[in-house]
């Protein structure tokens, strides 16, 4: 991976970790009930571990099914995917549903681990993972033992993805608790929603146009 | 419909509501008790500025008759901000509007022209009946997932009633929110504490049982509802289940704290069989059970039989009627409804468990028949019955029919039709009638009033995740 695939990488976790939905809101939510910045900051790990593992499993499979195909079949194939994904996203009126506050840390993991899925976070990461060879690249000889490599690399741009958002929603989460307040939310809570499946449509347009 | 930055009269929390702007317009469901004519929403205007202040400025008829419009509710509310499943963008612009003899549901649109709501859905009876398996709906809350509707029937059998769940785009009926509801058969009102997932529910009778009016034989023999139900409602199962005392007939109205922190409510019971009187209890939790106290009693006023309605002469007194109650957002004062009586009582609650008096009102009642001073001749049926109080405390909005066959029977020369608004101290309490507000008799145009909402919402309608 290159500088700038680790700071593309890096800017997606910093914008998934921006959205209040993917994590820091609850957070506040936990140490505010509570009265206690420690729960707020015990959050943060299981949210993180949700968002990686969801991130993770899309990027592991993608770049080991690259490892091993010949061609840029999995970065069109997936282009096209995020694209009707993000569309979806953009256009459909559905709504994520989910009743219980009251999580232990294991199921505020899997929280945001549904909560990431649903939102295709690992998706958005395409374009990065497509124009990332790892090795020496798919020679057909090589190709199914180049997989575990692929994935190995899938796993590491996940990581680099995982900490930006952490640091971001960390941030987030404790400016929004000990300074700012939640009034703040209603101005400033912009509706990421939209902007986040245009960036999904855009990922997959981008990755077919980098890969084709 | 989404916006780009959340609408603006949902509020992270309480404390930040309290700093609402006033209400412009109030919607009031009215309905016509000989059921020949349409039920309507009606538009009023709360603007104090306005030339039309305290004047029916809106009026939607709907497309049928024989509805009974009753209690009613905004689509979208502050829990949109909860944190689990956040949908900010959606917008607070439509009234869920049930009948609760018909079965129906309507969805009126707000936003184009607020004082002329405008129809754009019809639920059928058999679209309620068919996918959750409930008739007659009640009570409506925005919840964090979907929009809640309690039901006071089963789809063709009497019961159980319970709560069904719809979409909150779409408003299809999505089903029967209980997994499992336990022995729980009667249904009435529900609310609850979002962060703490749960959902408390009440209980009144089956259709049967009110439809025809207040029957003295199931009531002596202490069979209307007498429990609560405390359920979990992220597994949407009942936990617990407290019963108040077969005597303790009815209980109503659910106000659970504002403040998520706290975890207590306030509950209205209509009558004690052993001696007519009306009380309020608190429920909170202890030892990490619910436990249900009394905490307001309100004794039966002795009158002359002359004076009363047959219904009432055996007893040779007036009961309160506890039919409603109101928290303020602040969770400072809880304002009181007694129908029989015809009393609007203000209790300070900042200790929920010593209730101190703060203020008293009467209008109407069975026997008092008091005035408003903006019409100081006008004998007055009815009582304040529905509340309603603004986000910032300062002002409650009453109107006085409490459902048609039982308006009947307590005021049987007719019940008539008023709203009245009052004037409150948010700082000390105490209450004074808004003289210059005074709808009634033919500004309702022969319709009964029943529960108003206020435009940008009131103290009954939002719920809030954050402290």
């Amino acid at each position: 991976m290159t500088g700038g695939q680790l700071a593309a990488l890096a800017a997606l976790g910093a914008f998934h970790g921006l959205n209040p939905a993917m994590g820091w809101l609850f957070a506040v939510a936990r140490g505010m009930q509570e009265r206690s910045r420690t729960v707020l900051l015990a959050s943060l790990p299981p949210i993180a571990a949700g968002h990686l593992a969801s991130v993770a499993i899309v990027a592991a499979v993608v770049s080991a099914t690259e490892s091993a195909v010949a061609g840029n079949t999995v970065a069109i194939a997936g282009g096209v995917v995020l694209v009707g994904f993000g569309l979806w996203r953009l256009l459909s009126a559905r709504h994520f549903r989910w009743a219980g506050m009251r999580l232990s840390q294991p199921q505020l993991a899997g929280w945001s681990f549904l909560m990431s899925s649903a939102h295709g976070a690992g998706l958005m990461l395409l374009p990065v993972l497509a124009t990332t060879r790892s090795g020496t690249g798919p020679h057909m000889a090589h190709a199914v033992a180049a997989a575990p490599s692929g994935a190995l690399t899938g796993l590491l741009a996940a990581g680099a993805h995982t900490v930006a958002m952490f640091a971001v929603m960390g941030a987030c989460a404790v400016i929004v608790y000990e300074f700012v307040g939640l009034s703040v939310l209603r101005r400033a809570w912009f509706n990421v929603d939209r902007l986040w499946a245009a960036v999904l449509v855009a990922a997959g347009a981008l990755t077919i146009a980098l890969t084709a | 419909m989404t916006r780009w930055t959340p609408d603006p009269t949902f509020y992270p929390s309480p404390r930040d509501a309290l700093a609402a702007p006033a209400e412009q317009l109030a919607y009031v469901a009215a309905f016509d008790r000989s059921a020949t004519r349409p039920d309507a929403i009606v538009v009023l205007d709360t603007d104090p500025a306005s030339g039309a202040y305290g004047k029916v400025v809106g009026w939607t008829d709907l497309p049928h008759t024989g509805d009974e419009l009753h209690h009613f509710g905004w689509n979208a509310c502050s829990s949109a901000l909860c944190p689990t499943a956040p949908h900010p963008h959606v917008e607070r612009r439509y009234l869920i509007v049930p009948g609760l003899r018909s079965s129906r549901l309507y969805v009126l649109d707000t936003k184009d022209d607020p004082r002329s709501p405008k129809l754009v859905k019809e639920i059928p009876a058999e679209e309620l009946a068919g996918k959750a398996g409930y008739s007659r709906p009640h009570t409506v809350h925005c919840g964090p997932d979907g929009i809640y509707v309690s039901a006071l029937g089963g789809a063709s059998a009497e019961g159980p009633g319970g709560i069904a769940v719809l979409d909150h785009t779409t408003f299809d009926v999505r089903g029967a929110w209980e997994h499992d509801r336990g022995d729980q058969f009667f249904a009435y009102d529900f609310w609850w504490h979002l962060t703490r997932d749960v959902l408390v529910s009440s209980e009144w009778g089956t259709p049967s049982m009110i439809e025809n009016g207040i029957d003295p034989e199931l009531l002596v023999g202490r069979r209307y509802g007498h429990r609560l139900h405390f359920w979990d409602l992220a597994k949407r199962t009942l936990v617990q289940t407290v019963d108040l005392g077969d005597q303790y007939q009815m209980p109503l109205e659910l106000r659970p704290a504002h403040d998520p922190r706290r975890e207590y409510g306030f509950v209205c019971v209509v009558t004690s069989v052993e001696d007519l009187s009306a009380s309020v209890w608190v429920w909170h939790r202890e030892n990490g059970q619910f436990a249900v106290t009394k905490v307001i009693d309100i004794p039966a006023e002795p009158a002359a039989a002359a004076d009363l309605p047959p219904a009432l002469q055996p007893f040779g007194a007036v009961p309160p009627l506890i039919t409603d109650i109101d928290l303020s957002v602040d969770d400072r004062f809880l304002y009181v409804s007694c129908w029989g009586t015809g009393e609007l009582k203000q209790f300070d609650v900042s200790d929920p468990f010593h209730p101190r008096e703060t203020g008293s009102i009467r209008l109407g009642g069975v026997t008092g028949r008091v005035a408003h001073p903006a019409s100081p001749t006008e004998r007055l049926a009815g009582g304040p019955q529905m509340v309603e109080i603004s986000r910032d405390g300062s002002r409650v909005y009453v109107t006085n029919s409490l459902y048609g066959s039982w308006d009947d029977q307590f005021y049987p020369d007719g019940v008539g039709a008023w709203m009245a608004k009052i004037d409150v101290d948010a700082g000390a309490g105490g209450m004074t009638l808004d003289e210059r507000f005074f709808p009634h008799g033919d500004d309702f145009r022969g319709l009964r009033v029943h529960q108003t909402r206020l435009q940008g919402g009131d103290a009954s309608s939002d719920s809030y995740c954050f402290p």
